[in-house]
């Protein structure tokens, strides 16, 4: 059990404490201002704040704000006044100047412990703050990732800025013209005559209330498919990165992974830490670089979520070699029925970048009569250069 | 009032309360901030401002936020067709100008919306401002400024000002990210699934007919679905609905009958690719874990 910080003799009382506290939090990256300070006091009084626990559930009720905060609040609370004497520095690495004149350590602020990953109960590893990163569930025992890879080896940060610059556009160069018809909207740009003089009825003929309509947004919803193959390993790095910035640009789009099965990834890479988002994926995508099942894949998803989130405003796009183990005809089956319920099918194939490439992998070539396009893609400027190509579709 | 008072009082009525919500509530009620509770759906988010009002012996005011919500339907609104009958009467008995202006434009044709009844209230009640992360920002903006000054200003009356302030309460469930100038306002607090234990004491209060063992199992078999990778994980009411549908079935044990316990499943599984996912094989295995 930890015990409570003791603070120095000439420690000028309960409120510099609080306010040193206000500080501690700020530097470790969470957003309060003074009125904060102010109002932490007389939260404190308001409870029994001779009690931690009490002490602790008022403040992080006043200076969280969010859930992340709300979970990184424990461990800053016990830095602060359980005595950890550690200034945890994860949001702002690069700041040195964390020490807090109210904290009376042995520990240097400064030193190596100053960034160090690990709490009072589980203590550093040796790649130290990254590794911790990813903390999501501990997966199952049962093990079919006989050769997992951590995403987030392969992905960097700065790629997926990149790429959500590139999922951004492509976005853009998909999403539909708008609608010549108005339909009836709150915020409309045109009167609805029709609906003004109808509603006027109920007031004598008074058109009281100026009802208005607009042209509607008809967006293309994107729907992206990644293979993770083995065959693929060498191009996911691009595809994934792709992947996590399509999800951040366009909130509505929808990501899944396949490589024996299929995996909806949206609600992990929604995750508003880029990288985090990547750790989680990984978690999920067990058996990651092993074999591939296209076709059964796709007819999964075909008959699973493409009846949720498949209309005719959707284009789906598949990134695949066309390496499949299963029969070419599964492939075509379900692409079939995919496009029966009116959306654009686009294969982005690594290979056919490659000159001389001709579709004679089975499976690819029983998939090309259904596809509105079958486009070469291996690195991110690849995809960038797909723009013109896909507005057209 | 203590928070720990606080909780038994909520406890009274039906609301088994975490230790931090109890806390941030009664600091809320304190200190006469917003609080600002997020949580997965079907937490009990919505629930607790209906339970404090009941404590506190008050009105509940609830204000649903929706997409396109504006200032007519949460503040104010002129009756216009009163105004207009008025006028027209007016005009055949030969009434006009000044005072017919003044009769109109009177307390009498102003309806009241949630936020305007919440500050005009006698005695504060409890303003439930329900999934605000639906609402428009430029509402979240004009929310603002009500919560800080608690006034409203109406062109043609002039200001309302509180008579009382309001125990505000804002549900989101993070659907879009909050302003960070309405998160500074409020206190925050997540409202997490309940432990075990915790939901266990829900159970008997909402439901105290259900027998020991049998609330066990339901409150293991549910706590053990969640850990599933299920798209809508059931939430406390989904788990209140379970037992009722299982009394209602008389069923005093879970692993008693495959079959009738999956069908049940309808009241916590909510999405057809969940309810695919946990076959009868998986939910009997689940209920003899829990058991």
């Amino acid at each position: 059990m930890s015990r409570i910080t003791k603070f120095a003799g000439r420690d000028p009382g309960p409120a510099a404490r609080v306010v040193g506290f206000i500080s501690h939090l700020r530097e470790n990256g969470l957003r309060l201002g003074v009125a904060e300070a102010e109002l932490a006091m007389a939260a404190l009084s308001e409870v029994d704040a001779i009690r931690p626990e009490d002490s602790r559930r008022a403040l992080r009720a006043v200076c969280t704000g969010c859930k992340e905060e709300s979970e990184r609040f424990d461990d800053l609370f016990d830095g602060y006044w359980m005595d950890m004497g550690r200034v945890k520095q994860k949001v702002v690495p690069s700041q040195t100047s964390a020490i807090n004149d109210d904290v009376h350590s042995s520990r240097d602020a400064r030193g190596e412990d100053a960034g160090a990953s690990g709490s009072a109960t589980a203590p550093d590893g040796d790649e130290g703050e990254a590794e911790s990163d990813g903390t999501g569930k501990l997966i199952a025992t049962e093990q079919r990732n006989l050769a997992r890879k951590d995403l987030r080896d392969l992905v960097r940060p700065e790629e997926i800025a990149q790429a959500e610059d590139v999922a951004r556009r492509i976005g853009a160069a998909l999403r539909d013209k708008r609608s010549r018809r108005r339909i009836a909207a709150r915020k409309g740009d045109k009167l609805h005559f029709r609906k003004t003089i109808r509603r006027s009825l109920s007031s004598g003929g008074e058109p009281l209330r100026l009802l208005r309509k607009k042209r509607p947004d008809r967006t293309r919803k994107i729907v992206a498919i990644c293979d993770v193959s083995g065959s693929m390993s060498v191009y996911s790095r691009v595809f994934l990165a792709f992947l996590a910035g399509l999800m951040r640009a366009d909130t509505a789009a929808d990501a899944y992974l396949f490589h024996t099965r299929l995996l909806r990834i949206t609600e992990a890479l929604r995750d508003k830490d880029a990288m985090r988002a990547i750790g989680r994926m990984s978690l999920m995508a067990d058996g990651f670089g092993g074999g591939s099942k296209i076709g059964p894949s796709l007819m999964r998803f075909a008959d699973t979520y493409a009846k949720r989130f498949v209309d005719g405003r959707s284009v789906v796009l598949i990134l695949s070699d066309g390496y499949d183990t299963e029969p070419p005809e599964v492939i075509a089956e379900a692409l079939e029925k995919l496009k029966k319920r009116g959306c654009k099918v686009v294969w982005l194939n690594p290979l056919k970048g490659w000159t001389d490439y001709a579709p004679v992998a089975e499976g690819m070539a029983a998939a090309l009569p259904f596809l509105d396009a079958f486009k070469a893609a291996n690195t991110l400027g690849d995809l960038a250069a797909l723009e013109r190509d896909l507005a057209t579709i | 009032m203590t928070w720990t008072t606080l909780k038994s009082a909520l406890a009274g009525e039906g609301y088994v309360a975490s230790d931090d919500l109890a806390v941030a509530l009664q600091l809320a009620l304190s200190l006469g901030r917003p609080l600002l509770l997020e949580g997965a759906a079907g937490v009990g988010k919505t629930e607790i401002a209906r339970t404090l009002a009941q404590v506190q012996d008050t009105r509940l005011i609830r204000l649903q936020c929706y997409e396109g919500l504006d200032a007519a339907q949460a503040i104010y609104e002129w009756n216009y067709q009163r105004q207009l009958l008025t006028i027209r009467a007016a005009a055949e008995g030969g009434e006009t100008g000044k005072a017919v202006e003044d009769r109109i434009f009177s307390r009498d044709f102003l309806l009241e919306r949630p936020l305007l009844a919440a500050i005009t209230q006698e005695k504060p009640p409890v303003l439930l401002i329900d999934e605000i992360d639906r609402a428009d920002e430029e509402f979240e903006a004009y929310l603002l400024e009500i919560l800080s000054d608690f006034q409203v200003s109406i062109p043609e009356l002039g200001t309302i000002t509180a008579v009382t302030r309001p125990i505000v309460i804002l549900t989101s469930n993070g659907t879009r990210d909050l302003s960070d100038a309405l998160r500074r306002r409020c206190l925050y607090t997540y409202v997490e699934y309940p432990d075990r234990a915790t939901e266990l004491a829900i159970l008997k209060a909402r439901c105290p007919e259900v027998e020991a063992r049998l609330a066990d199992q339901i409150v293991g078999f549910v706590q053990k679905l969640r850990e599933e990778e299920l798209e809508k994980t059931p939430g406390v009411a989904e788990m209140l609905d379970f037992a009722a549908a299982l009394m209602g079935l008389g069923i005093a044990d879970l692993t008693q009958d495959p079959a009738v316990l999956q069908s049940t499943l309808t009241t916590l599984l909510k999405t057809q690719s969940d309810q695919a996912q946990i076959t009868v094989e998986v939910a009997s295995r689940i209920a003899g874990k829990a058991a």
